[in-house]
C-alpha cells in the first residue's frame, strides 16, 4: 500500500511543483508590468 | 475567457477527485499484484497524455517550419513543457510500481530506456529554448522536436514488437483487461487530459504576455533617446 500512496503523492508533488513554477513566473511578470507602468507614468 | 477558466478549473478538480475515488475505491483489486496495481490508473494516463502533448508539439513544430507562425511556436513550447511534466510522472511512478512487482527499481529494458531517452530529448529541447539567445532558436527547436517525436511511436510500440521486462499491452495487442478497470482507466485519462489542457492554456497565456512584454521593452529600448542612456553610462573625457 505504501508504494501505491508514494506513487500518487509523487504524481501530485510533481504537478504542484510545476504549477508553483508557473505561479512564480506569473508573479514575476506581473511585477515587471507594474514596474514598467509606473516608470512610464513618471 | 477570464470567467470561463475558473469554472473549468473547478470542474477539472471535481473530475480529478472523482477519478481518484474510482482508482482507489471503486476499481477492483488485481489478483496477482494486489493494491499496488492501482498505480496503473496514474501511470498509464500520464503516459498517454504525454504522448498526445508531444504529438501536438510535433504538429506545431511542422507548422512553424512551414509558416514561421509565432502561435505555432508558442504551442510547441507549451506542449513540450507540459509533456515533460507528464513524462516525469511516468518515469517516477514506473519505478515505484516496479519495485514491489519486479523486485527492482529500474532495468535497461527497451521500453524504459526509450522513455528515458524521450524525456531527455524534450528536456534538451526546453534547455535549448531557455538558454539559447540566437534568433534561430525556434527553428532549431522545431527541428529537434521533429526528431524527438520519432521516439514516441518507438516507445509506444516497443512492447508490441519486442519481449521486454515491461508488461505486454493489456489494451489491444492480444492482452485483456477487466471492463471495470478499463472504465476507471478511461476516467483517469479524461481527468488528466482536462488537467493538461488547462495547464497548457495557462502556460500559453503566460507565454503570450511574456512575449508582449519583451517586445514592448525592446521597442522602448530602440525608441529611447540616446542622451537618456548617459544616466547609467560612465562619461570618459580626455585629460
Amino acid at each position: 500500500m505504501s508504494y501505491l500512496y508514494a506513487a500518487y503523492i509523487a504524481t501530485w508533488a510533481i504537478h504542484v511543483a510545476y504549477l508553483g513554477t508557473l505561479l512564480r513566473r506569473y508573479i514575476r511578470l506581473r511585477d515587471e508590468i507594474a514596474e514598467f507602468n509606473t516608470r512610464d507614468e513618471k | 475567457m477570464k470567467r470561463v477558466f475558473p469554472i473549468l478549473a473547478v470542474l477539472t478538480a471535481a473530475l480529478l477527485s472523482y477519478a481518484l475515488y474510482e482508482a482507489l475505491i471503486v476499481a477492483p483489486t488485481e489478483q496477482t499484484m494486489g493494491d499496488v496495481q492501482r498505480i496503473f490508473y496514474y501511470h498509464v494516463p500520464s503516459a498517454w497524455t504525454a504522448f498526445i502533448l508531444f504529438f501536438i508539439n510535433f504538429v506545431a513544430s511542422v507548422v512553424y517550419l512551414i509558416r514561421r507562425s509565432n502561435k505555432a511556436d508558442m504551442v510547441a513550447l507549451v506542449t513540450a513543457e507540459v509533456g515533460v511534466v507528464f513524462c516525469t510522472v511516468v518515469l517516477v511512478t514506473g519505478p515505484i510500481w516496479a519495485r514491489p512487482v519486479w523486485g527492482i527499481w529500474w532495468t535497461w529494458d527497451l521500453r524504459l530506456t526509450l522513455t528515458l531517452v524521450l524525456w531527455l530529448i524534450y528536456v534538451s529541447y526546453l534547455v535549448l529554448r531557455r538558454f539559447s539567445s540566437s534568433g534561430q532558436t525556434p527553428l532549431l527547436a522545431a527541428v529537434l522536436a521533429i526528431f524527438g517525436a520519432l521516439d514516441v511511436p518507438l516507445v509506444y510500440f516497443s512492447i508490441w514488437f519486442f519481449r521486454t521486462q515491461h508488461p505486454q499491452p493489456v489494451i489491444g495487442g492480444g492482452g485483456s483487461i477487466d471492463p471495470r478497470m478499463l472504465h476507471v482507466l478511461l476516467i483517469n485519462w479524461l481527468a488528466f487530459s482536462c488537467f493538461a489542457a488547462l495547464v497548457c492554456w495557462s502556460r500559453y497565456r503566460l507565454e503570450v504576455l511574456r512575449r508582449e512584454m519583451d517586445e514592448t521593452l525592446a521597442l522602448e529600448a530602440l525608441l529611447e533617446p540616446r542622451g537618456s542612456q548617459s544616466r547609467t553610462s560612465p562619461t570618459w573625457r580626455a585629460g
